[in-house]
């Protein structure tokens, strides 16, 4: 696995913004998390060799990209990086199958037997093939866009908020060929998304920016129980989906502490799934409730009790395995007498799962 | 004069004598091949002026576009004297190449490839302008040489504009009269074009009839430009999906 490792540290001005970046890379899924204006996209372009920032040194395995001490600079025609733009750039002058042979042409001896076929397939853009771009939806033209990065056999694919131009339905229906993406396929991706629940459910490694600087770099679980911003701060699980119910449009996910409802029936038994739980949205009991709606209650202890000082606490509770996150008042916590290692019941809204 | 048209004697008047044949044939002629000649440094230049961003810019800009504003007559003797037998590049072309231009009908092509430049680089550029180079960085992040990008995805896009380009100094190379008469002058058979011809016709008493037949000639064959390039222009706009 080495010797696709990638290197990237990154300095550069432009203006007021400076950037100054250094993170490594290898296998799976690695996001670059942060808000719009934070750096990511100015990162991912020059990784793609699109831009040729200052100060840099880019390599991946034993070959080097860009060394600006050196005066290397591969164009991006030669690196061999698929890269998915938000805007799918589709070619508009070709069909979908044109489309998605181009990559692949100038891949030539590299690009196997069989692939197109497989990419296809993964994608579900069979029937597709013969319309022209012009003629799909923004989601089948992010599919194919993907499907043409994919099938120019690239050894990293770089994906700059492929979901971002798309509304909540289009995200739903895209996601889980990406997770098919992340799991099927043994390229490793570059991911830029400020969207939490996205990054939480594909990422295996999130890099943390923000105004130009890496904040933290870790996995989602790690980095986002510690977030910066309350609204996206969190727990991030993994579980497995156990039951899929096609009448209500919801999945059972087993958890190590239980088992949980998340919207959403296109996903088969057996997924392995990640889940954010959004600590603004989990309520904490100390008694089972009765005549409830919200359909997950969750047993565990009460492992942390965390005070913003700003009248706000941070509860952690040990779940099985997991720890989950929930945000009260301090006044929530006098009133219920909230201590260390008390039982208590965390209660998450199915609909707050909604992704 | 032999009839072309038999039957109806009242129509004798339209048929064409063999030196009118001889005009429109080379006005066809000329007017395809300084189009075709031209094309692949129009292409170029237009290409240059769209994207580069170079000192003298401006400078060429204004190259191209000066047989547009300078009088033809002008355009013309500017011709003679670089490119006649004495001419600067005229002497070098005639010994070391053997291409002669001045009063051949090489010559008449040159003069109308220059008249008609401006016009096919402007209608090239605004296309090339139009490009979405989003969609040029896409394909190179997908493997296209810079050549390759403007083989695969360049060229195609702008074919509207290239034909529409073409069509445009076909037009003005039929009509071109003035350069033409100036630069390589009015040889029936060699340099005398369409537009040279009915001049001519007007000149002699009792020309009027052979100036209506050439005249009808001229406005068929550039209504016949007109709807071939129309027609070609939907044909590429439908493949490439151009608004």
């Amino acid at each position: 696995m080495t010797q696709s490792r990638l290197i990237v540290k990154v300095r550069q001005t432009l203006g007021s913004f400076s950037l100054v970046a250094e993170f490594q890379a290898e296998g799976g899924v690695t996001a670059l998390f942060g808000r719009s204006g934070s750096g990511k996209t100015s990162l991912i372009r020059a990784i793609a060799g699109l831009s040729r920032p200052q100060h840099s040194h880019i390599s991946i395995g034993d070959d080097v990209l860009l060394d600006t001490a050196r005066g290397i600079f591969v164009p991006s025609h030669r690196r061999r990086f698929g890269y998915v733009f938000q805007d799918a750039r589709l070619f508009p002058h070709l069909s979908v199958r044109q489309n998605l042979g181009y990559g692949r042409w100038f891949a030539g001896s590299r690009s196997k037997e069989g692939e197109f076929d497989r990419v296809v397939d993964m994608l579900g853009i069979g029937q597709l093939l013969e319309r022209r771009p012009d003629k799909l939806s923004g989601g089948e033209k992010q599919r194919v866009a993907i499907g043409r990065a994919l099938l120019s056999s690239p050894r990293l694919l770089l994906m700059d908020e492929p979901l971002a131009a798309l509304d909540d339905e289009r995200k739903a229906e895209i996601l889980p060929y990406l997770e098919r993406l992340r799991d099927e396929s043994a390229i490793p991706v570059i991911y830029v998304s400020h969207a939490v629940a996205e990054v939480a459910r594909l990422a295996d490694r999130v890099v943390m920016l923000d105004n130009g600087r890496i904040e933290a770099i870790g996995t989602p679980a790690d980095v986002f129980s510690r977030a910066l911003d309350r609204r996206d701060a969190g727990a991030v699980l993994s579980g497995e989906v156990i039951a899929v119910d096609p009448a209500h449009r919801l999945v059972t996910v087993g958890l190590s502490g239980g088992k949980i409802l998340v919207p959403n029936a296109d996903v088969e038994p057996g997924r392995k799934v990640r889940l954010h739980l959004p600590e603004r949205d989990v309520l904490v009991a100390t008694r089972r409730p009765e005549g409830l709606s919200a359909l997950n209650i969750l047993e565990g202890s009460v492992a942390g009790i965390e005070p913003d000082g700003e009248g706000m606490v941070r509860i952690r509770i040990l779940c099985g395995a997991d720890y989950i996150l929930a945000r009260i008042t301090a006044l929530s916590v006098e009133r219920l007498d909230l201590k260390l290692s008390l039982p208590v019941f965390a209660i998450v809204k199915t609909v707050a799962l909604q992704r | 004069m032999r009839s072309r048209w038999p039957g109806d004697p009242r129509l004798e008047w339209l048929s064409l004598s063999d030196e009118e044949w001889t005009a429109i044939r080379l006005s066809l002629w000329v007017s395809s091949i300084a189009m075709l000649a031209s094309l692949p440094l129009g292409v170029l230049t237009a290409y240059v002026l769209a994207r580069g961003n170079f000192w003298g810019k401006s400078l060429l800009n204004g190259l191209v576009h000066l047989p547009l504003i300078l009088p033809p007559v002008v355009t013309g003797f500017l011709l003679l004297l670089v490119f006649g037998r004495r001419g600067a590049v005229g002497s070098f072309l005639d010994q070391y190449l053997g291409i002669v231009f001045s009063f051949r009908w090489t010559g008449a092509a040159l003069a109308c490839a220059v008249m008609g430049f401006p016009l096919m680089v402007r209608s090239i550029r605004l296309s090339i302008e139009n490009v979405d180079r989003k969609l040029e960085e896409a394909a190179g992040t997908l493997g296209a040489s810079p050549a390759w990008v403007f083989a695969t995805v360049t060229l195609p896009l702008i074919l509207p504009g290239v034909i529409a380009g073409m069509i445009l100094s076909f037009a003005k190379a039929m009509g071109e009269f003035g350069a033409t008469i100036t630069f390589v002058s009015n040889i029936p058979g060699e340099t005398q074009t369409l537009s040279a011809a009915i001049y001519t016709f007007t000149q002699v008493p009792g020309g009027d009839a052979g100036a209506m037949r050439l005249t009808l000639v001229a406005i068929a064959i550039s209504f016949g430009a007109l709807l071939a390039s129309e027609c070609l222009a939907q044909l590429v706009g439908r493949r490439v999906h151009v608004q």
